[in-house]
């Protein structure tokens, strides 16, 4: 960070015009990033803009846009559909982002401890969150059968009754968010970056005062790690909110219903099947619209909220 | 004995206060022990992928399930690749990794380059909104990214008109960086003395020779790993081609797999197989390449 920060030129007395270096800097640093520059302009601000602009209007894609003012929104609150992608987005986020960061946080304590082998448990908790989503859905189409499938089988040999996981319209976000876990490993990893930075005297000087490990763990781990747990949280908000290929590979994809009752219509399956599937372009946009706000204000909660409890070092 | 005391001296007098059963619970037993329940949980399904690649659709269906397979059918993989036009998919796939690769290894040196060793007014304040863009919820543009790449002219790329129906909107997006990446390679860079930036420019390097020449050779490491994370994630994307490809012929596996089972009755074994051949390069890659992935990931993470 230290050398990040331009210190020397604001020293400087007097700020007057940039001088020649200044110009020479400002000409190459602008050169060097315009690729980003260009695509943040092209691919991300104005696609923004367009977007609110095509949620104004009827368009299929073919012909020209119709401007309609706020009738896709209207349209958005009396549709049932929408607010069943809404509800079923909002309920599988609700489950996966939590247990997502305790399976994560459970899987960096595990890598953290000095076992022998521990690098094999670091490969095996971390590849598969590299791996496909849509094989790891595939698999799990089989995994999940109620007849043939091994979890039915495993539940079975205990003496539980194995849901229809992928029949029951109660049962499908469970099962999209026990495929989300398999990809906890990456985050582990990062927990476990931030574990290696507490620093080791904490843990003795806590022992020597006769805490047990729990204590530690809620007293010194815990407050330590939340600007890491922080960051996970975000970021998986914000692919919760995005869920997509597992609910499409879980229902066979194509034009059938999302799911037993619609129980894995997403928002952006939503989406999808309104702009591509439908043509209804400017309707799609218009929920894209509502799914950016959603996010917006969901981060803004969260990023608040943290304020009470994330632990910054400079604060001390 | 007493000489390895003696090199950690606190922790373990205070570990031996607690008695070696107590010691052992709390140092190996079960941290042992959820290691590995955990690590089970995470294999059981590659595991079941594994053998319903190889048992026979008979076998495969019955109630219960085995949990080895009676018979090894290999000849499932064959079967696969033939009935699957598996190979034309994974040409596809091969073709769209290989461009966006290129094209993430080429933007993201050349944008990181610009917000770390070149000192201009404003840098680090137009950095912070390239990294406030990593939480765009993507998925929000697409309507309109595909209203636009379907007017780009595509002049007959893949026998089409517009850029809808072709590799195009995959690849081209990877050559204008992405803040993960840059973020990546940035802080990599910024580890590298000034003094040799300065000795380049002194011996009359133009900045780009520098950056070329000087700086990048030094930053392979960092290249690397992006080039890792950016073959996989092309690898694996399914959502894109979905949208932008419209004929079989041009579809990569992902979406070739979901496509082809939809339409014909694959028996899940073939399936199965398929999707064992999908993940086997990913896999081979993770072990040729353990160490860039580990530190990839935590150089992104620590101070998020």
């Amino acid at each position: 960070m230290s050398e990040a920060s331009p210190a020397i030129p604001r020293v400087r007395p007097a700020r007057r015009r940039m001088g020649a270096i200044e110009r020479r800097n400002l000409r190459l640093g602008l050169l060097f990033i315009s690729p980003w520059l260009f695509g943040f302009l092209v691919l991300g601000i104005f696609p923004i803009l367009y977007t609110f602009y095509l949620s104004l209007t009827r368009y299929s894609g073919l012909r020209e846009p119709i401007l309609i003012g706020a009738a896709n929104y209207q349209r958005m609150v009396a549709d049932p559909l929408f607010w069943k992608a809404a509800s079923n987005t909002l309920f599988y986020t609700a489950l996966a982002v939590p247990i997502g960061v305790v399976v994560a946080m459970a899987l960096a304590l595990a890598m953290n401890q000095k076992l022998r082998e521990v690098a094999v448990y670091r490969a095996i908790f971390y590849l598969p969150s590299i791996l496909p989503v849509f094989a790891i859905s595939f698999i799990f189409v089989v995994f999940l059968n109620p007849g043939y499938g091994l979890l039915s089988y495993a539940l079975s040999t205990v003496g539980l009754q194995s849901p229809n996981w992928l029949g029951d319209p109660s049962y499908t976000i469970p099962s999209l968010v026990m495929i989300a876990q398999l990809g906890a490993g990456a985050y582990a990893l990062i927990f476990l970056a931030g574990l290696k930075g507490i620093p080791v005297e904490l843990y003795e000087s806590a022992s020597i005062d006769g805490a047990g490990p729990l204590r530690k763990f809620f007293s010194i781990t815990l407050p330590l790690m939340t600007p890491v747990i922080l960051y996970d949280l975000i970021i998986g908000l914000s692919l919760a909110l995005q869920v997509f290929t597992p609910a499409y590979i879980l229902t066979g994809g194509g034009e059938r219903a999302a799911g037993p009752d619609n129980s894995l219509l997403t928002f952006v399956f939503f989406i999808y099947r309104q702009a591509f599937q439908f043509g209804q372009m400017g309707y799609a946009a218009a929920v894209s619209v509502v799914l950016f706000v959603i996010s917006l204000i969901i981060a803004g909660i969260v990023f608040r909220w943290a304020r009470g409890w994330v632990y910054y070092e400079s604060v001390r | 004995m007493t000489g390895m005391n003696a090199t950690q001296p606190i922790t373990r007098s205070l570990t031996r206060r607690k008695g070696w059963l107590g010691r052992l619970f709390s140092r190996s037993i079960l941290p042992r022990v959820v290691a590995i329940a955990f690590a089970i949980l995470f294999i059981v399904p590659f595991y079941w992928m594994l053998i319903s690649s190889v048992k026979s659709p008979q076998e495969g269906t019955r109630v219960p399930p085995t949990l080895i397979p009676e018979t090894w059918v290999w000849q499932n993989f064959s079967d696969a690749v033939s009935f699957i036009p598996f190979s034309l998919f994974a040409l596809n796939s091969a073709i769209i990794t290989l461009g966006i690769t290129i094209g993430a290894v080429l933007s993201n040196t050349v944008i990181a380059y610009g917000f770390s060793r070149i000192d201009w007014p404003g840098r680090d304040k137009v950095f912070y909104v390239c990294l406030a863009t990593i939480f765009l919820p993507y998925p929000v543009i697409l309507v309109a990214l595909f209203d636009i790449f379907g007017k780009l002219p595509a002049f007959g790329i893949q026998g089409s008109n517009s850029w809808v129906n072709t590799f195009l909107p995959l690849i081209v997006p990877a050559f204008f960086g992405n803040p993960f990446y840059i973020f990546l390679i940035r802080q990599f860079m910024l580890t590298i003395p000034r003094e040799l930036s300065d000795a380049a420019r002194v011996d009359g390097a133009s900045e780009f020779q520098t950056f070329w020449k000087v700086i990048l050779p030094l930053t392979k490491p960092a290249v690397t790993v992006v080039g890792i994370f950016a073959a996989v994630a092309a690898w694996n994307e399914f959502l894109l081609p979905l949208l932008y490809l419209h004929e079989q012929t041009k579809y990569p596996l992902a979406v070739g797999l979901a496509f082809f089972t939809s339409e014909h009755d694959v028996s899940y074994n073939l399936l199965m197989a398929a999707a064992t051949l999908v993940v086997l390069p990913v896999v081979v890659i993770f072990l040729l390449a353990q160490r860039f992935f580990i530190e990839g990931v935590t150089v992104g993470g620590v101070k998020g």
